[in-house]
Parts: structure tokens; C-alpha cells; sequence
């Protein structure tokens, strides 16, 4: 299951960044397949991306959201809302795990040996507060004279942005380098400052700051798809935990907001079948009836 | 078979959520915005 799903996590990148015609022509990919927001986050301006990120989109929904109303353009974003609704309502806080780039790159940098540090649980709820801050609030709160925000989270904060567009694009377009000022060093510091703690941490991005983890993880316990913790089963030896690419005890909490449904506790740690999933109650009721 | 509808009911609202959007025109908005360099997700604007 482990290569299973790093076969399609690399696929998955690999289909989100597959324009590779930019080398050549020095510019981002302008087709048709931009209007269909990805499922995990990959920046848009990314050279190679061939998807829109959800959240850029959101924000810019929400930055134009004042204006619109007084030109009488009702776009509220419910396209992408209605995107990410539907994909959390069916598989929850999945595509973190198995499709998101981001977290696939968090992934591997953690395998670098160092010494480990958990992520305290309290922390890692600041994730909502960005969501609600930087995602809805302050784009549609703090304008300009002519009722335009800016997109916060992008411009202030995702380290995603700098890693794949920013530098990416400054290396294709030297005569951008003009522009580079206290704005990007600022980003370029949370982006080594991220790079340094996805070494020490499990995905320390995902788990403290991502708005769109945090929108997916709503979702987690009235999702489709569900975990399920037998308890009766479980002798709590922590191997789930120690294995778990978010630092989720499951024996604590069968859906919790962190868990990214990647399957490792199930698949590749627990010993005892105390770990399974369902489909809307269906798996469950099969797990109950097999079990008597 | 005790299956959980809470999970369909959600389905069929962000459903209809993104059939209003693609019907407002919204994907053609999405698609403007990430066809144009960012410049504020690179950090230099």
C-alpha cells in the first residue's frame, strides 16, 4: 500500500505540473484545463502547472467579491467551493495524502535523517485561523479604493507559491529580478523556515497553516469514506502513531481533523485489526456482521 | 444495511454549489486568474 500510494502521489504530481513546455517558451501554461481547480495545493503559477490552486482561486473570488457587487457580477466562488464541498463530502481530508504535491514534498524531505520533533496539538489548530483570515476575511475586508483586496495567504504567507512559482519563474525571467524586494524575502524566509521543520516534523505545513487541509478536515467525520478504530482490538502500542505521516492518534479519535486517510495505520502498522474504514456506514455494518 | 445519508446530503448541496458556479460563469473567472503570472503567490507584488 506504502508504494502504492507514493507511485500515485508521484503521479499525481506529475499530472498537476505536467506542462514542460516551459523551458522553452518562458512562460506558464495558458490552456483550457487552468478553469478545473486541483485537489491539493499547487501553485498556478507554477511554470509546469497545468491545474488552477483552490485556494489562490478562492481568494481571488473573495478579493473581487465587493466590487463584483457593485458592478452587479455575482461571483461568489461557489464554483470552488462547491469543488472542495464535494470532494471532502466524499472522501474528507484524503487528498492531503494521496494527491496534494505539497505534502508529497513534505513527505520526502521528512525522510531526511535528523532527529524528530512532534508538532504540539494546539498548534495545530492555527490552520483555521488562517483559513478564516487569510482566505475569506482579509480578501474581502481590506480593499483598495476601488473595492479590490488581495489574495493574503498567496502574497503574505504560502511557502508553496515561492517554492514552485517564485523561484521557478525568477530563474525563467531574470527581468523579474527588478521586482524582488522585502515582500519576497519574507516569503522566501517561511519558505526555508518550513524546509527546515519539514525535516524535523511531519508535515509541519499541513498540520499548522494549510487553509485547504483545514476546509477538508470539516469534513472528515461526515465524509464517505470514514475511519474505524475497534477499541475492543486495540492494545494502544502506538505503532499507528509512530507510523503516521501527521502524528495521529487514532485510538483517539477515529476521524480526527489530522488524519489524511493515507492508510498506513491500517495497511502497514497496526497488528491487530483494530483499524479499518467504511463507505457511509456500509463497511462498518459489514465489519459488525462479520464480527458476531 | 444502516447507511449514513449525512454524507449524500452534503454531496447534493456542494453539487448544486458547483453547478451555480460553472452556471454564473465562475470557471471562466478562474480561468483568467491562473492563466496570468501571479506575482503576489511568487512574492514580488
Amino acid at each position: 500500500m506504502g508504494s502504492l500510494r507514493r507511485w500515485i502521489q508521484t503521479v499525481a504530481t506529475f499530472l498537476s505540473n505536467a506542462y514542460w513546455l516551459f523551458p522553452f517558451n518562458r512562460n506558464i501554461y495558458q490552456g483550457n484545463l487552468k478553469s478545473i481547480c486541483v485537489p491539493g495545493l499547487n501553485c498556478y503559477s507554477c511554470p509546469a502547472a497545468t491545474g488552477a490552486c483552490p485556494l489562490g482561486s478562492l481568494q481571488h473570488f473573495m478579493a473581487g467579491l465587493r466590487a463584483g457587487l457593485k458592478t452587479g457580477q455575482h461571483h461568489f466562488g461557489v464554483y470552488v467551493i462547491g469543488f472542495l464541498g464535494l470532494t471532502g463530502s466524499l472522501v474528507g481530508r484524503m487528498p492531503c495524502a494521496w494527491v496534494c504535491p505539497f505534502g508529497f514534498f513534505q513527505e520526502l524531505m521528512n525522510k531526511i535523517p535528523s532527529r524528530k520533533f512532534d508538532i504540539p496539538k494546539y498548534v495545530t489548530y492555527a490552520k483555521y485561523l488562517f483559513l478564516g483570515l487569510f482566505i475569506f476575511i482579509l480578501p474581502f475586508w481590506v480593499v483598495d479604493e476601488f473595492g479590490y483586496g488581495i489574495t493574503w495567504f498567496c502574497k503574505f504567507v504560502c511557502p508553496a507559491g515561492t517554492l514552485e512559482a517564485g523561484i521557478p519563474m525568477l530563474l525563467l525571467k531574470p527581468e523579474l529580478k527588478g521586482l524582488v524586494g522585502l515582500l519576497f524575502y519574507n516569503k522566501l524566509a517561511i519558505l526555508i523556515i518550513f524546509l527546515g521543520w519539514m525535516v524535523v516534523s511531519r508535515r509541519p505545513f499541513c498540520r499548522v497553516v494549510c487553509p485547504l487541509g483545514a476546509i477538508y478536515s470539516l469534513f472528515n467525520k461526515h465524509s464517505v469514506f470514514r475511519m474505524i478504530h475497534d477499541a475492543d482490538k486495540c492494545t494502544r502500542c502506538k505503532s499507528c502513531y509512530q507510523n503516521c505521516p501527521m502524528g495521529v492518534k487514532i485510538y483517539e479519535g477515529a476521524n480526527q481533523l489530522d488524519c489524511i486517510r493515507c492508510l498506513k495505520c491500517m495497511q502497514e502498522s497496526c497488528k491487530f485489526d483494530a483499524i479499518s474504514y467504511e463507505l457511509a456506514g456500509v463497511g462498518k455494518a459489514v465489519e459488525t456482521a462479520r464480527d458476531h | 444495511m444502516n447507511v449514513n445519508k449525512t454524507p449524500f446530503v452534503l454531496i447534493t448541496l456542494f453539487l448544486i454549489l458547483l453547478l451555480l458556479g460553472i452556471n454564473s460563469g465562475e470557471v471562466a473567472v478562474v480561468l483568467e486568474k491562473a492563466t496570468k503570472i501571479c506575482l503576489s503567490c511568487m512574492g514580488i507584488g
